[in-house]
């Protein structure tokens, strides 16, 4: 379904959010990040200070330890907030696609009779009924008959497919309309268990694994967490040492202030979105590993028909033979495509009707249509008044005119080698047995597919075209569309041993397929998207199911994945780069009073210890809200190289890190000023 | 401009000049490349024989380890019996005692670990015994460990490699045969021929221009301080180490042991360079560690040659500059950059007081052993700097938009917790000894030890707080150098900054080598465009940010209360 509401936040989700921000306080759940369940525990012990500060003044006042206190559990209700609200929107997603999968009746199979059960009922190995009207009830794959299908309730695509029994496109999806003929599909998957639950299932925090990426910077960050542990633990001494009496207060502020919160807070929303991310662009991953996968990718396996060309050939040009009036010979080869209903022959007439000098041509009534055959390799038609003619192969239309003692004229033989070679196909056209001309058929380039691929190649990652079509036509093509390079002939167990190939050098390969030959690469490929209109065995053995079928989708997942993994890199960096600004807010307070020289590290002339103290774990807190958006968005990915991306975001992430709290603590301190 | 400053850029060109043909001599040694001094293989093999070594065989990291820890564990041994000893071993001429054990075991892990932090004063505390076949033969294979740990990662670093990482006693060996004892051999003879004693004969007795009778140690000094400077050991001969006019007679052999202090240091990275392959690789490594370095001897050495602002306000004029703690022969340039280059390095070796230097000096010196991978120790400074690498590479591979990769090889989940925890370990060190020893300063200070805590510090307040803070992380680099006011002889000392040693030695070269080698099992992906090069400035600035920052961030309370406090009360 595809989403068109841009809003981050609506008021459901919101308010489902902040349920979840409390229950989340749980620190049996908390404790799977560790980054907050410390400033969870930093919050309990403040919340016994300020009870302790009630009879006593020792550790500050009620009102200061409070003030603190509240900033602290905050802080933990910010970061469950961002969790929260990225799980509403995932499942907010999820719920629009399930709700095609309401229970809806179904007409199961039953030893050969009907029998009317709820979908819910219908278990793996049942056989159900559809006709024109029908839901389909459950996804399962046609075993008998052939239907038109109205799939606009999972892809948005309005136009009717065809789905048959036996071929490639022999799968159903639950939900989905049939629209004519009848039906019969054997249940595939077992309630609960099919691909769309699965995907609900990532963006919902409780089964949601966290990914080999996300654990390791976890790792990273509860190093970093450690370290201020430990720099926090030993200022205690340090203190006493220097005679400067440091309020637990200000212990853990300094702790939580350097911690990095503002990553460790949004972590979890950031895979979450990503999977969101993933969603939203229809295609359903059957793990977030998969997802940064993509966005390791190196090589891309795209087939030529629907990704790099629009499906089908199409006429460009008509070359008539010397001596032959063009308009005649456009008009034989418009006759000779009336009744062709290949989309080459429709293009041909199609592009006659654009030259305006012709006039329109329609077949004599009588005609006998000559249909294409494998062996003649031609097809045409005969008029009643004795006209023939015929467009075909250049060898089929060769052997016509030969038999008929015409010659083959050499400069229309020259002209078909041109077209060949240029990797377009010709066909000849013959009108009683003599040439009249060649019209020239060539691939059309989807447009800005060159641009997309130019973008591919700036991000790193290299396309391969496979295509049936011969070596010459291939390479003209390939290099008309700018792949880098292409398989022609291809045969499925090409493709498998491209990929093998590739993963030998060390590369991660990504396929897209649909077919049940695709199957074994589909497996083999580190990213294999199965066509969501494919077989069941080829939706089985990829990791990632593509609800629009569109072959061009692998680009958009690559984007997907980069951009999860830049949101982590650049969010991390931006929350440690804060620490300086933080550290310059809080050491100074530490030891101004005892060590009045050190008013000389108050660089922003904050205004008290007190104050300075609190905007920093003001600051601290609300940068995760403000922050939130950019956590569910991601952050944009531009190809423009690995170093200047890299470049790019230290400038802004990391310089901006290091400037931004200075600024934003100072302005808080400022407005702090006027209540202390 | 100031002569004295031109002998300190004269000092850094000259070492960078040498250090270049040096590395690329380096990698031709262990490249198997023809060198000139392959006339020293006969007596390789001999060793070898000798030993029962293949050196042809291959090891994998772990053998590696395994094969550095045993023999490490033999050689720890065999030193603390022999200072435990030493009043009775052959070649006393001065009948020095035994070391108390105490000290012994500081004493001995100390040159094992290359750290050199002497509780003892060599006049007194040790033997020309001793000092010969403990402490020059420690400083001889205490460098070649290093050395050996890091040419395991280099091999690990090679396109393709798996897990054969070369033979670890091949690398030990050739490390002393082809590199320090020819190296040593140069300056031990520069300094003997300057006046560094080189006798057998025990101490000299003079009689004084005033009529007492003055007596002189003495001893075969200029080998085991060629040896000292080149393998960033630091532990001198004498007790006040170069700042002994028999141990750095004159300016020419300040100028000689400042250069082979540095010089292994910064030739290993061009080394690595000619190694690898890969050059631009080591201009940039070089350029980052310059690039800390020369921030620290800038502020240094104005600070010195500036002079003591509290004494001018005095209304005293110092001409000369900071003078207090430092040899008139060489000055305040050149001591203050002595200071930095041997506190870069983990040598530790000094030609000054540090604890009588600014606090400017100080705070750099502290810096320098805390961050302890702007050159570095022989070895380890590349090591440590490796795991700044792993870190920078991980979150700057996040922020391209890729699994972070270095060499062609992915860093995970397995490789970022020992990097985590070898970052972790540092501070860890530092920070819990000197606050442990605060702690007990403070609540036990008339404790009934053989120094009361109460007596440590020559200096109260802040600058005694940095003759703690210092003394950890002296130990914890592996530095050894010490900030003289601390009276550290004793047992509360002895034993902290001895676990301190052990601890920051060992674990940080365990760690870079077992995530070396865990990258170099791992699947080679060739490089991309989307594939974060490492060797741009860009690259560059992410490590030396995330340097700055992991160090900054760590220390920055404790350094204020140090030498940053220190430094604004004297304003």
């Amino acid at each position: 379904m595809k989403s068109n509401q841009n809003t981050l936040f609506q008021g459901d989700q919101v308010k489902d959010a902040l349920k979840q921000s409390f229950i989340k306080l749980d620190p049996r759940i908390l404790v799977r990040n560790p980054v907050m369940f410390t400033v969870e525990i930093g919050t309990v012990v403040m919340l016994i200070v300020t009870i302790f500060s009630l009879t006593n003044s020792q550790q500050g006042s009620f009102g200061y330890n409070f003030t603190i206190f509240l900033v602290l559990l905050l802080t933990v209700l910010f970061a469950n907030f961002a969790e929260g609200i990225a799980e509403a929107r995932g499942k907010a997603q999820a719920e629009s696609l399930r709700k095609t999968r309401e229970e809806t009746p179904a007409r199961m199979l039953v030893d050969g009779t009907e029998k009317q059960v709820m979908s819910s009922l219908l278990r793996k190995g049942d056989v159900f009924l559809c006709e024109a009207g029908d839901t389909i009830p459950t996804d399962g794959e046609i075993i008998e008959g052939i239907a038109t299908i109205d799939e606009s309730a999972i892809t948005g695509e309005s136009a009717p497919v065809i789905r048959e029994s036996g071929g490639d496109k022999s799968s159903v999806t639950g939900g989905t309309k049939v629209l004519s003929d009848r039906i019969k599909v054997l249940v595939t998957t077992q309630p609960g268990e099919s691909f769309l639950d699965k995907m609900i299932a990532l963006v919902e925090g409780a089964s949601r694994q966290k990914t080999p990426n996300e654990i390791a910077l976890t790792i990273l960050l509860a190093g970093f967490t450690l370290i201020f542990v430990i720099v926090c633990v030993t200022l205690k001494p340090f203190g006493d040492y220097a005679n400067t009496p440091i309020t637990i207060a200000a212990f853990i502020s300094l702790f939580v202030c350097l911690i990095p919160t503002t990553i460790g807070g949004l972590l979890s929303a950031i895979g979450i979105a990503g999977m969101d991310r993933a969603l939203r662009a229809n295609v359903i991953t059957k793990s977030g590993k998969a997802v940064e996968t993509a966005g390791d990718l190196d090589v891309l396996l795209l087939d030529k028909t629907g990704t790099i060309t629009i499906g089908n050939r199409k006429a460009t040009n008509f070359y008539p033979a010397t001596g032959v009036n063009e308009t005649e010979f456009i008009k034989a080869c418009v006759l000779s495509s009336l009744a062709d209903e290949t989309p080459e022959g429709k293009s041909i007439v199609e592009l006659a009707g654009q030259n305006k000098s012709i006039p329109m041509v329609k077949a004599p009534a009588d005609s006998v249509f000559i249909k294409f055959t494998a062996e003649t390799r031609s097809s045409g038609l005969d008029t009643p008044d004795g006209l023939r003619v015929r467009k075909g192969a250049f060898d089929s239309i060769r052997n016509i005119a030969l038999k008929a003692g015409n010659v083959f004229p050499d400069g229309v033989e020259d002209r078909v080698k041109a077209i060949a070679s240029n990797g377009g196909t010709p066909l000849v056209v013959s009108q009683n047995e003599k040439i009249l001309g060649v019209i020239e058929l060539q691939d059309i380039i989807k447009t800005g597919i060159f641009e997309r691929f130019e973008r591919l190649r700036k991000m790193g990652v290299k396309t391969v075209m496979v295509t049936g079509d011969n070596p010459l036509t291939a390479k003209f093509i390939a290099e008309k569309a700018g792949v880098d390079d292409y398989i022609a002939e291809a045969k499925p167990e090409d493709k498998m041993n491209y990929i093998k190939k590739e993963q030998q050098g060390g590369k991660l390969v990504a396929m897209m397929g649909d077919g049940t030959n695709d199957a074994p690469a589909l497996a083999q490929a580190d990213v294999g998207v199965a066509m969501n209109s494919g077989t069941q065995a080829a939706k089985e053995a990829g990791n990632m199911v593509d609800l629009d079928n569109d072959p061009t989708k692998l680009i958009e997942i690559v984007e997907i994945g980069k951009q999860l993994l830049m949101t982590r890199g650049t969010l991390t960096t931006f929350s440690i780069a804060n620490d300086v600004a933080k550290y310059f807010a809080i050491v100074p307070a530490l030891f101004m009073v005892a060590i009045p020289s050190l008013r000389a590290l108050n660089v922003m002339n904050l205004h008290s210890p007190q104050s300075a103290i609190l905007s920093a774990v003001i600051f601290n807190a609300i940068i995760i809200p403000l922050l939130i958006p950019l956590a569910l968005r991601g952050v944009e990915y531009k190809p423009i190289g690995a170093s200047a991306l890299l470049r790019r975001n230290l400038l802004i992430y990391g310089l901006g890190g290091v400037i931004v709290p200075f600024i934003g603590i100072k302005l808080i301190d400022l407005l702090v000023a006027l209540f202390i | 401009m100031n002569t004295e400053y031109i002998g300190i850029i004269f000092m850094y060109v000259a070492t960078v000049a040498l250090a270049i043909p040096l590395g690329k001599y380096i990698a031709k040694v262990f490249k198997g490349e023809k060198t000139w001094l392959d006339f020293m293989a006969p007596l390789e093999r001999l060793i070898f024989k000798f030993s029962g070594i293949d050196p042809n065989r291959e090891m994998n990291w772990k053998q590696h380890l395994k094969a550095l820890l045993t023999v490490n564990v033999l050689w720890l041994f065999y030193a603390f019996f022999c200072l435990l000893s030493q009043g009775h071993l052959p070649l006393n001429p001065d009948h020095n005692p035994n070391q108390t054990p105490d000290l012994a075991f500081n004493t001995a892990l100390s040159f094992l670990t290359n750290t050199n932090l002497q509780d003892y004063s060599g006049e007194s505390g040790a033997t020309y015994y001793t000092q010969l076949f403990v402490f020059m033969f420690l400083h001889f294979v205490s460098a070649a460990t290093g050395f050996a740990a890091m040419m395991v990662i280099f091999k690990a670093m090679k396109d393709k490699v798996t897990d054969k990482l070369g033979n670890f006693w091949d690398y030990l060996v050739k490390i002393i045969t082809r590199l320090l004892l020819p190296l040593s051999f140069v300056v031990a003879v520069i300094l003997a021929f300057n006046g560094t004693p080189t006798s057998f004969k025990g101490k000299d007795t003079v009689i004084g221009l005033q009529g007492d009778t003055v007596h002189i140690s003495r001893g075969p000094a200029a080998a085991m301080i060629a040896i000292k400077q080149t393998g960033t050991n630091g532990g001198g001969w004498f007790g006040v180490n170069s700042a002994h006019p028999f141990e750095n007679p004159n300016y020419l052999t300040n100028m000689v042991e400042d250069i082979s202090i540095i010089i292994i240091p910064i030739s290993l990275i061009f080394a690595l360079g000619f190694y690898l392959n890969k050059k631009k690789l080591a201009w940039v490594i070089f350029g980052v560690m310059t690039t800390g370095f020369l921030l620290m001897v800038f502020p240094s050495v104005i600070a010195e040659v500036n002079g003591n602002p509290a004494i001018a306000h005095l209304g005293v004029s110092q001409p000369t500059g900071s003078m207090e703690g430092k040899e008139v022969r060489f000055g305040p340039a050149a001591s203050a950059y002595w200071g930095i280059t041997t506190t870069v390095t983990s040598n530790g070796s000094v030609n000054s007081m540090h604890d009588s230097m600014m606090p400017v000096s100080g705070l750099a010196q502290m810096f320098d052993m805390m961050i302890n991978s702007f050159y570095g120790g022989v070895g380890v400074g590349f090591m440590n700097f490796y795991i700044f690498i792993i870190i920078a590479v991980f979150i700057s591979g996040l922020m391209v938009g890729r699994t972070p990769e270095f060499m062609g090889r992915k860093i995970e989940a397995r490789e970022m917790k020992i990097a985590s925890l070898i970052a972790l370990l540092h501070p860890f060190i530092i920070l819990v000894g000197t606050s442990l020893a605060s702690y007990v300063l403070m609540h036990f200070p008339n404790a009934d030890w053989g120094t009361k805590p109460s007596a440590w510090l020559n200096n109260p307040g802040n600058h005694g707080f940095s003759e703690m803070l210092y003394q950890y992380a002296s130990s914890a680099a592996n530095n050894g150098s010490g900030y003289a006011g601390l009276t550290a002889n004793n047992i509360f000392w002895n034993v902290s900054t001895g676990l301190v040693i052990f601890v920051g030695r060992f674990f940080p070269i365990i760690g870079p080598v077992a995530i070396a080698g865990i990258l170099a099992n791992k699947k080679f992906t060739p490089e991309s465009a989307g594939t974060l090069k490492t060797d741009t400035t860009t690259f560059g600035i992410m490590i030396f940010a995330v340097i700055v920052i992991v160090a900054a961030l760590s220390f920055f309370p404790a350094l204020t209360l140090g030498p940053i406090a220190e430094h604004f009360s004297l304003k």
